[in-house]
């Protein structure tokens, strides 16, 4: 109908060519977009499919040497090539919990003050600073937590934290001395900081996507301020909170730099928190480039496959959790 | 007041007193580690570090011109592979493929790219290029930056072409641009300042990274441009020389943590100018 529109106002065939020339043009170079685009989302789930078959490719040799004892035994030894998995496991998840347990409280409540209780004039730089703040290197929190924050800890508060739970039966075999400094709980405690600004940063955005009216209309009658953050601005933005603090959870299962500079490197497990232990990123880190012989490296590549195996099991839970919060919100 | 009134209040003032708390203490963290930095990286900041090589052990003066480059190099040639590949891929499921199969699969892809430890995607990189060529080499650090900057900016693409209003879209499309011409010259203008702040935000990620390039790019004493050979970078001379036990070496890991801190912020507050002013105008 436009093409008869357009012949019966043009009157020239000289202009329908060009037309139809530049239609033929636009229809490739739309084909061609198309084809570049879907090439490119195809190439992102093959890179995860290469992921997974190299890695389970390196780790044959160790899984299959090793078997299903490779996730419980505690052994490192490269002498004797006796390798497991469990200590760097349970360094890997008691780090991150830990950190999860402080920064996602804390970031929350840096992202009601930013919102909700920060001067106007102070809202926008400090919103600022906390973004920049949260892209800083994790290689710049290592090296402030080994030379700065893990001789404070030794010095000031592990020997206190290590006298006030003495006499509790349960928490001073948590808190069991000596003060190294360095350990599992400055590990934890340089994952929170570090991930504080990235779960702050996302739930200061998620919180001003309420939209005003809601929040003025709980204020109206007669809500408190934690009322309206709790039953206003809590359900209405519970997805992106949920999808922040999976963001973090994976930062911080996978952080290696931060944690490898403080975590002691110790293959054992512990029952302190403030003993050595290790991580499984920062197994490989410290040990990938010198690990001699196949079934070393491949053990090490298996950790690396575990920590893949962790972070997406993780990952699918929030996922169905995203998923199960979005149905409630429709309904 | 009633007891309720009053419970009910005092329970609001407990949560902000910990609103505040947490503000308070947030920052003070993160200030002190600024403070650190500026300190100790400032006081051993000096011409030579670049204009000199970096150090043999034990040794004073040095610099870490080596690094510098390297670094500029890899994350430069990273951004270079990975950037187009995230731009395309992140067109692909906002514009054309919004709710296909294709799509949501490769979403979750994405997010598990995304928060997959980089440590992994070093331990792939190795395997794919590292163990074929028989040596590490700058072309594998720049391939596992590449990896690390795709989905950061395929979701900041999906993310800011999604928030482009459809009536756009259907503006351009009665007027008779094709589909195409709509997407790269009103969807992609419109989310320009979204799109622009998550490149830059994936620079800003790869540049401080360290772990993929442990055992990609590995480290090098000496100067090289060479992309087949193993290359210096910031981040892995940082944690070389900030676990030895020598001071100057120390010394120098603190100067280059506070040269990437720096490069970092200046990067992400070129995006947020950048990003306010071409949404204003």
């Amino acid at each position: 109908m436009t093409e008869a529109a357009l012949s019966s106002v043009a009157r020239s065939t000289a202009k329908i060519d060009s037309r139809e020339k530049a239609l033929r043009r636009f229809e490739i170079g739309d084909r061609i977009f198309h084809i570049v685009t879907r090439s490119s989302a195809i190439a992102v789930l093959i890179v995860l499919g290469g992921v997974i078959v190299s890695l389970v490719q390196g780790s044959m040799p160790a899984l299959s040497k090793f078997g299903f004892g490779f996730l419980t035994s505690d052994a490192w030894n490269p002498v004797t090539e006796k390798f497991g998995a469990a200590p760097a496991i349970y360094g890997t998840l008691v780090t991150s919990f830990i950190a999860l347990l402080i920064a996602a409280p804390v970031g929350f409540g840096i992202a009601v003050f930013l919102t909700e209780l920060c001067p106007y004039q102070l809202r926008r730089p400090i919103g600022v600073a906390v973004e920049l703040l949260a892209g800083i290197p994790s290689i710049i929190y290592g090296i402030w937590g080994m030379f700065v924050f893990a001789p404070f800890l030794q010095v000031h508060v592990q020997p206190a934290l290590i006298a006030t739970f003495a006499h509790i039966p349960g928490l001073n075999l948590l808190f069991a001395g000596p003060p190294y400094g360095i350990g599992i709980l400055t590990a934890s405690l340089i994952l929170a900081i570090m991930i504080l600004p990235l779960i702050s940063s996302i739930s200061r955005d998620v919180f001003n996507t309420v939209p005003t009216v809601l929040k003025e209309a709980a204020f109206g009658i007669g809500c408190t301020r934690w009322e309206v953050m709790r039953s206003i601005v809590a359900p209405y933005t519970g997805v992106g909170l949920v999808g922040g603090v999976m963001l973090a959870l994976g930062r911080a299962l996978g952080e290696t730099m931060a944690v490898t500079f403080v975590i002691g490197n110790a293959h054992k497990i512990g029952a302190s928190i403030l003993g050595p232990g290790t991580t499984i990123s920062a197994t490989i880190a410290n040990e990938f480039t010198e690990a001699d012989g196949a079934i070393y490296t491949s053990s090490l590549i298996a950790l690396g496959l575990l920590l893949f195996a962790i972070t997406f099991i993780v990952l699918a839970i929030s996922r169905l959790l995203l998923m199960r919060l979005e149905g409630q919100g429709a309904r | 007041m009633t007891p309720l009134q009053a419970s009910r209040k005092a329970r609001s003032a407990i949560a902000m007193g910990f609103c505040y708390a947490s503000a308070g203490a947030g920052l003070l963290a993160l200030a002190l580690i600024l403070a650190a930095l500026l300190w100790s990286g400032f006081s051993n900041l000096s011409p030579s570090v670049f204009t000199q090589m970096t150090p043999p052990p034990g040794s004073s003066g040095g610099g870490l011109l080596n690094p510098i480059v390297g670094s500029l190099i890899m994350t430069f040639s990273g951004v270079l592979i990975g950037a187009p590949l995230g731009l395309f891929a992140g067109t692909y499921m906002a514009e054309y493929g919004r709710n296909t199969r294709l799509t949501t699969v490769v979403r979750f892809i994405n997010d598990v790219l995304l928060s997959a430890p980089s440590i992994v995607i070093g331990l792939f990189v190795y395997e794919i290029t590292v163990v074929p060529m028989g040596h590490f080499s700058a072309i594998a650090g720049a391939i596992s930056l590449a990896l690390l900057v795709v989905p950061v900016v395929v979701r900041t693409t999906e993310d800011m072409l999604n928030l482009v209003p459809g009536t756009l879209r259907e503006a351009a499309t009665a007027l008779g641009l094709p589909r195409a011409l709509v997407i790269r010259h009103v969807a992609y203008k419109a989310a320009r300042a979204g799109l622009i702040t998550g490149l830059l935000l994936a620079i800003a990620r790869v540049s401080g990274e360290t772990a993929p390039l442990l055992f990609t790019s590995l480290n090098n004493q000496f100067w090289s441009a060479n992309l087949n050979a193993p290359m210096a970078s910031l981040p892995v001379v940082i944690f070389q020389f900030a676990m030895s036990p020598y001071k100057e070496w120390q010394a120098l890991a603190w100067v280059g943590a506070l040269l990437i801190t720096f490069a970092v912020l200046a990067l992400s507050i070129t995006a947020r100018v950048l990003g306010a002013q071409r949404t204003s105008s």
